[in-house]
C-alpha cells in the first residue's frame, strides 16, 4: 500500500476514487510520516490529527456516496500565513503565535471545498520576509535534501514537506519569488498565478501590490488540479480579477512543435553558478527536441528588481503591518507605561530582526522627504521592468532561465548579510513586480546532489498554456521523479 | 541622502517599535548596506515615466451602499489581549 501514500495529487485522487485506499487511511500514514519527520525538518508550526481525520472521514463518506468534490480526501497542508478558521495562524512570528483565524482565507476554503484534507500549517520565514526560512519564530526548516542547507523561503516548510513526500501538495505565497525559489531548491513544482487570479482574502498581508497565492506540488499537472480549486473571483479582494472559469489542465497534452522560448541575456551572465547554468542549457536543449525554438530577448533593466522591490515591499509592508499594535490581536508586551509604550513594547517583543529591519526601511522610504526619491522612483522603474516584457513577449511566448542563481546554501551562511541574502530572489522578483505568472520546475541536480530549478514565465492569464510547457518537460524528464533519501527509506 | 543613526532612533519612533542603542548601531550598519543597493535606482532616468502602483491597471469595483456586514465582535473580540463589556482595553490616554 505504499504506493498511493508517495503518490501525487492526480493519482492519490485515482487511488481514492478506485477505492485502493482510504483517506482516513492515507492521511493517517501521512501524518506518522509528518510527526516522524518534525523533529529532522521543522517543516511545520501545527500539525492537526484530529481536524484532519475528521475531514478525512467525511471525504470517504462522500467517495461512498459518490458525490465527492474533484479532490476529496487528498491530504494538504497551507502555508502559515493563510488564515484557517480555528486553527492557530502564527505568520511563523511571536507576535501572532497564539492567534487563531476567525476565518478561512479565500483559497483555503476553495481547497475546502474541493474536498481536500489539512493536515497542517507549514512552516515559513517570519511575516514571509526572507528567501531561507530562517527568519522563522519557530526555528529554521531544513531541506530533506541536506538538512544542513535552507530549503529557501518565505514558503520553506511547504515546499520541505512536499518534496519529503509529507503531503502531495501545499500552498505558499509569493511576495518575491517565496514560491518558486523554495520550489527550486527542493527539486519540486512551485506556480505562482497571475496576480488578481487568486484572491488574497485571508492571506495577512505582507506586501499587497505583490502578494500572490500559488501552491506547490511535484507536477505541473497537481499545480493546475489546486489552482482549479483556488482561483476565482471574490469580492472580499478589492484587486481580484472578474474572469470566466477555467481549467487550468485543459492544455496539458498539447505539443510544444512551434513554442518560441525567449532567452534574456540578463538571466545567463556571471553569477550563476556552473551546475546551474549547465543543467539549464541541457533543460532547453530538451525543449529545442520537443520542438521549441529559442530566441534571445533583452530585459535591461530586470537587473534593478531587487532595489525596487526593497523599496516598495518594505514600503508596503510597514503600512500592513502597522496593525500589528497589541490592541485587537497579536502579542501584547507584559509591562509598559502609557499607550505609546505599550505599542512600542509590543512591537519590538513582537517582531523579529528581519521583519523589524524591513519595516524600518519601509517607514524610511514612505518619510517626509524621502518619497518621491525613493517610493516614486521606485514605482517608475517598475513601469520601465514591466515595459522589458512586454516588448520581450513580442518575440517570444514564455521567458526561460534559472529560477535561483544558484542551489541551496548552508544555513546560517547568508543570515548576517541582509544584501547577499535579497540577491537571491534577482530571477523572480521581476514577475511579482509585473504581476505576469511563472512556475519552478525540477531541471536537475548539482555536483552536490541538490536540486537545481528552472523558471518558466508567460504573459498574463496564460496558466493553462504554462503548465502545458512544465508538463511536456515532466513528460520527457524524470527529475521531478527523484526523491531524497530520507524519503527513499520512509517509503520502502 | 546618507542614513544617520539619528535617523534609526527617528524611524523607529514612527514606526513605534522601541530601539536600544546597541540594536540601533546594528540595524545602522544593515541599513546602509541595503540603501547602498537601493540607492542604484537614483541612477536610472525616469523623467516622463508614469509610476506603477499596482500589477493590473483596473479600476477599484464598487458596491452598493448597503450593510453587509454581520456583528462578529465577540467572535473578533476572542482573540484580543484585553477587552471589557465589549471594548479593547488600552492605558488610559485621557486624564
Amino acid at each position: 500500500m505504499a504506493e498511493p501514500i508517495t503518490a501525487t495529487v492526480a493519482g492519490q485522487v485515482a487511488a481514492l476514487r478506485a477505492r485502493k485506499i482510504s483517506s482516513v487511511e492515507l492521511t493517517g500514514t501521512l501524518l506518522d510520516r509528518i510527526e516522524a519527520a518534525q523533529p529532522v525538518l521543522n517543516a511545520f508550526v501545527t500539525i492537526d490529527r484530529d481536524g484532519a481525520l475528521a475531514q478525512a472521514r467525511a471525504a470517504d463518506a462522500a467517495l461512498a456516496a459518490g458525490n465527492a468534490p474533484p479532490l476529496a480526501g487528498v491530504p494538504i497542508a497551507h502555508k502559515d500565513v493563510l488564515m484557517t478558521a480555528g486553527l492557530r495562524t502564527t505568520c511563523s512570528s511571536r507576535m501572532l503565535s497564539n492567534f487563531t483565524a476567525p476565518y478561512d482565507a479565500h483559497v483555503v476554503a476553495g481547497l475546502k471545498d474541493a474536498g481536500t484534507v489539512l493536515v497542517g500549517k507549514t512552516n515559513m520565514d517570519e511575516f514571509a520576509m526572507g528567501s531561507s526560512n530562517e527568519t522563522s519564530f519557530f526555528g529554521p526548516v531544513r531541506n530533506p535534501w541536506n538538512v544542513d542547507y535552507v530549503p529557501g523561503g518565505s514558503s520553506g516548510g511547504s515546499a520541505a514537506a512536499v518534496a519529503a513526500r509529507l503531503v502531495p501538495a501545499a500552498t505558499g505565497t509569493d511576495t518575491g519569488g517565496s514560491i518558486r525559489q523554495p520550489a527550486s531548491l527542493t527539486g519540486i513544482c512551485g506556480l505562482k498565478p497571475t496576480y488578481g487570479v487568486c484572491s488574497r482574502y485571508g492571506l495577512i498581508a505582507f506586501a499587497s501590490s505583490l502578494d500572490t497565492p500559488g501552491m506547490f506540488a511535484r507536477t505541473a499537472e497537481d499545480c493546475g488540479l489546486l489552482l482549479n480549486a483556488m482561483a476565482g473571483h471574490d469580492p472580499r479582494d478589492s484587486t481580484s480579477l472578474e474572469r470566466p472559469r477555467e481549467d487550468f489542465t485543459r492544455d496539458l497534452a498539447l505539443p510544444l512543435a512551434g513554442l518560441r522560448i525567449g532567452l534574456p541575456r540578463e538571466y545567463f551572465g556571471d553569477g550563476i553558478d556552473p551546475d546551474v547554468a549547465a543543467a539549464i542549457e541541457a533543460a532547453l536543449a530538451e525543449y529545442r527536441k520537443l520542438g521549441a525554438t529559442t530566441v534571445d530577448v533583452a530585459l535591461p533593466n530586470v537587473k534593478l528588481s531587487v532595489p525596487v522591490y526593497y523599496v516598495i515591499a518594505p514600503a508596503e509592508a510597514s503600512s500592513n503591518l502597522s496593525r500589528f499594535d497589541g490592541v485587537r490581536y497579536g502579542h501584547r508586551a507584559e509591562v509598559y507605561g502609557d499607550l505609546l509604550d505599550m505599542y512600542k513594547k509590543s512591537r519590538a517583543e513582537g517582531f523579529g530582526a528581519e521583519v523589524k529591519r524591513r519595516i524600518l526601511t519601509g517607514t524610511y522610504v514612505l518619510s517626509h522627504g524621502y518619497y518621491d526619491a525613493y517610493y516614486l522612483k521606485a514605482q517608475q522603474v517598475r513601469r520601465l521592468i514591466a515595459d522589458d516584457f512586454t516588448r520581450a513577449y513580442q518575440q517570444c511566448d514564455m521567458i526561460m532561465g534559472p529560477t535561483a542563481p544558484a542551489p541551496a546554501f548552508r544555513i546560517g551562511d547568508k543570515t548576517d548579510d541582509p544584501v547577499q541574502m535579497y540577491l537571491n530572489d534577482i530571477f523572480t522578483i521581476a514577475a511579482n513586480l509585473t504581476g505576469a505568472p511563472a512556475i519552478s520546475i525540477p531541471a536537475g541536480f548539482d555536483r552536490r546532489g541538490l536540486p537545481i530549478g528552472m523558471q518558466i514565465q508567460s504573459n498574463y492569464f496564460t496558466e493553462a498554456r504554462l503548465l502545458n510547457v512544465a508538463h511536456r518537460f515532466q513528460q520527457a524528464t524524470d527529475w521531478h521523479l527523484r526523491a531524497p533519501v530520507m524519503c527513499r527509506e520512509a517509503t520502502s | 541622502m546618507a542614513l544617520t543613526l539619528a535617523d534609526v532612533h527617528r524611524i523607529a519612533h514612527l514606526a513605534r517599535i522601541e530601539i536600544d542603542a546597541a540594536a540601533a548601531d546594528e540595524v545602522h550598519s544593515k541599513l546602509l548596506a541595503i540603501f547602498a543597493m537601493i540607492n542604484e535606482l537614483q541612477a536610472v532616468d525616469t523623467t516622463g515615466i508614469v509610476p506603477m502602483a499596482h500589477a493590473q491597471d483596473v479600476m477599484l469595483p464598487l458596491r452598493d451602499d448597503v450593510v453587509t456586514a454581520q456583528d462578529q465582535r465577540a467572535l473578533y473580540q476572542g482573540v484580543a489581549p484585553a477587552v471589557d463589556g465589549g471594548l479593547y482595553l488600552v492605558p488610559r490616554v485621557v486624564e
